[in-house]
């Protein structure tokens, strides 16, 4: 059997055994997490909108996008039309969604498939929209993973930026296969 | 199916003939080096990083069984299916029979160098089924019936021109076309049909997290994450190397992935993918295909920690200067000239060749892999089994000797230098530096770095 055998072999073969290094604690200083996101998030494509708490997210996101039809707001819409419009996911516009954390290095937003609803909504949708408490910016991936790391969902994805490819020459292209935008608004408490 | 092989020096030969697009060819992927430096030096503790990916890589290697079987028992208990492949043959038929169990018909596939490897596509399409390539530069590559060229950059020997020409004849665009808006626009609409009407979804793996059983994907364009959430099945096919120990290592591989390969700061999705989504069905095919084997070589074990960043590629001067397809490999540049002697030592035994030895390779990788060692190791090695053609041993072991002796390269360079300014034009001769071929040499100093620090520096 091909499992045993792979073992065994990975069993006579291995080298003496290494030991595991700990990762330290990579600091990241904390007045400049806003800044860094938005310029990380504007590198890969992306922008971040500021707003403060309470403010409605629905007639910003119609503001951003006067001609959609179909948007699925899973932040501050309604719920009817929400499950009515992922009836049919590949005909959706516009998805807003909460994320759970926002990283600074990378303008990365860590959802898991609760917060996506549907795991192919934020992939399928022609623009995505996500929403982010400011106070969850962290410095950078170890924080990050230190804070969502031990959550094991089912699915969870880290998102930055709108989809994109550099197949052709090396050319950019925004909107390769998933959205074609993608709006950060990020929460101010 | 045997087809002869082309040998590396050959391939490079007819690559060269068209000196354009070479020079295009170079400087394209040297510019993706270039950004790479740049992102890179954002980040202070790069240093670090690379010391970490390394040394957690190295222990995971030094314990891999006891990891394996971590990870298959937390997959299983996720639900996931989870088959082993000894060899290509073997990882092909698993697949082939997961489709078939579905009685599947539509395939997509998003990137996965082992796939490649294994040659998975032409194995499935003698059986009637067609798989659809969904990273754009594959696609490309695909309906252009060769493989990908770089690991991470599948047709980056293609141009913007050729694309639409391929694209006019195979999905109907104007013809003329080169606009690459306008091109990964109508690929996305023809590729949007076949994610929507798939059966079954292949992925590759970036990362396989022994504690919890799950895999992370890392693309661009978001092509793994539709074609696995959109088809009832999705099949991810992993070589045994891909296993980290747990989760929080992942922090510092997808610090180091993208920016050491694009010069990103990270890719556009980093999916974790652990449990299937109710109704739907998840199988992990975990591959040896030589890699034990590789393990227990003591002089090359260590490749068994390349992430595929693609980097080695970018700053190889041969690499840049022959083209993917000249290496008769999947995973083509330094770091599969390494690979493919451990799969093949006759077929591959002219890869290890294939390289200035200039160290660029070993400078640049994030899992600090000594790649040029590994590459002057296999030469030993190759000559000693007798699988190295007579001509390519004089020259090069003549090369290699100067290289290991500061003496003689000090004499060398002495001698070079006085030589070049007499006769520069004897330097390009092709007969006599292999190396000269397609490359303008410098205009050689007046005096060695060595004399000048002798004459300056040795004395403060
Ligand atoms: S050998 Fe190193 S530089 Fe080359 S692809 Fe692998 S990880 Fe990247």
């Amino acid at each position: 059997m091909s499992r045993d055998k792979i073992l065994a072999a990975a069993r006579q073969n291995k080298p003496a055994p290494v030991p595991l290094p700990e990762i330290p604690a990579f600091a990241w200083p904390a007045e400049d997490l806003l800044a860094s996101f938005s310029a990380a998030l504007e590198k890969s494509g992306g922008k971040a909108n500021l707003v403060k708490a309470g403010t409605p997210i629905a007639p910003a996101v119609k503001a951003l996008y006067p001609e959609a039809q179909r948007i699925v707001n899973y932040v501050d819409g309604d719920t009817a039309v929400n499950e009515q419009l992922v009836q049919d996911p590949a005909a959706i516009d516009v998805v807003v969604l909460k994320g759970q954390l926002g990283v600074a290095e990378n303008a990365a937003i860590w959802l898991t498939d609760w917060d996506c609803a549907n795991r192919v909504l934020p992939f399928l949708t022609q623009h995505l929209v996500l929403v982010i408490d400011k106070d969850t910016l962290v410095g950078n991936m170890h924080h990050a993973y230190a804070v969502m790391g031990q959550q094991n969902p089912a699915y969870g994805v880290f998102i930055a930026g709108p989809s994109k490819t550099a197949d052709i020459e090396q050319s950019l292209v925004i909107g390769a296969h998933g959205p074609r935008s993608m709006q950060v608004f990020l929460i101010e408490r | 199916m045997e087809t002869k092989t082309i040998p590396h020096a050959e391939a490079a030969t007819k690559f060269l003939a068209n000196p354009a697009r070479v020079q295009w060819h170079d400087e394209t992927l040297w510019f993706v080096r270039y950004k790479r430096d740049k992102i890179v030096n954002e980040i202070p503790e790069w240093e670090q990083l690379r010391n970490l990916a390394s040394q957690i890589k190295e222990h995971t290697l030094s314990q891999l069984d006891q990891y394996l079987e971590q990870f298959e028992a937390a997959a299983q208990a996720n639900g996931v299916i989870v088959h082993w492949a000894a060899d290509a043959a073997d990882h092909n038929r698993i697949v082939h029979s997961i489709l078939q169990q579905h009685n599947a018909r539509k395939i997509v596939k998003s990137k996965s160098m082992l796939t490649e490897e294994c040659h998975l596509n032409p194995y499935l399409e003698a059986q009637g089924i067609e798989v659809v390539d969904t990273d754009l530069g594959e696609r490309i590559v695909q309906l252009n019936k060769e493989m990908p060229s770089h690991i991470v950059l599948p047709a980056i020997h293609i141009k913007k021109e050729e694309v639409g020409e391929i694209f006019h004849q195979h999905l109907g665009t104007e013809k003329g076309a080169s606009d690459p808006l306008y091109l990964a626009l109508a690929a996305r609409e023809h590729l949007r049909q076949k994610f929507l009407a798939a059966d079954i979804a292949i992925t590759g793996v970036n990362f396989a997290v022994a504690e919890t059983g799950a895999i992370v994907v890392c693309t661009n364009e978001g092509n793994a994450d539709l074609g696995a959430h959109l088809a009832k099945v999705h099949i991810a096919c992993m070589g045994i190397e891909k296993l980290i120990p747990r989760t929080e290592h992942l922090s510092v591989f997808l610090r180091m992935l993208a920016r050491n390969a694009t010069g990103q700061n990270i890719t556009a999705y980093s999916s974790h993918f652990r449990k299937p989504a109710p109704g739907q069905e998840m199988h992990i095919v975990i591959v040896d295909n030589g890699r034990t084997t590789q393990l227990g070589r003591e002089a090359f074990r260590n490749s068994l920690k390349c992430i595929r960043c693609g980097a080695c590629l970018n700053t190889c001067p041969v690499y840049r200067r022959s083209g993917g397809h000249s290496y008769h490999n999947a995973t083509a540049g330094p770091i599969g000239a390494i690979l493919a002697p451990n799969l093949d030592m006759r077929k591959n035994a002219d890869l290890p060749f294939a390289s200035t030895l200039c160290g660029s390779c070993t400078d640049v990788c994030p899992v600090k892999i000594d790649i040029h060692n590994q590459l002057y190791q296999w030469r030993q090695v190759l000559t000693q089994e007798g699988y190295v053609p007579a001509a390519k041993t004089a020259s090069m072991k003549a090369m290699a000797s100067v290289l290991s002796s500061p003496a003689r390269y000090s004499f060398a360079g002495k001698w070079a230098r006085k030589f070049l300014r007499w006769f520069p034009s004897l330097a390009l001769n092709k007969r006599l530096n292999p190396w000269a071929k397609q490359r303008d040499l410098p205009t050689p100093p007046k005096e060695s770095f060595r004399e000048w620090y002798q004459k300056n520096g040795g004395n403060q």
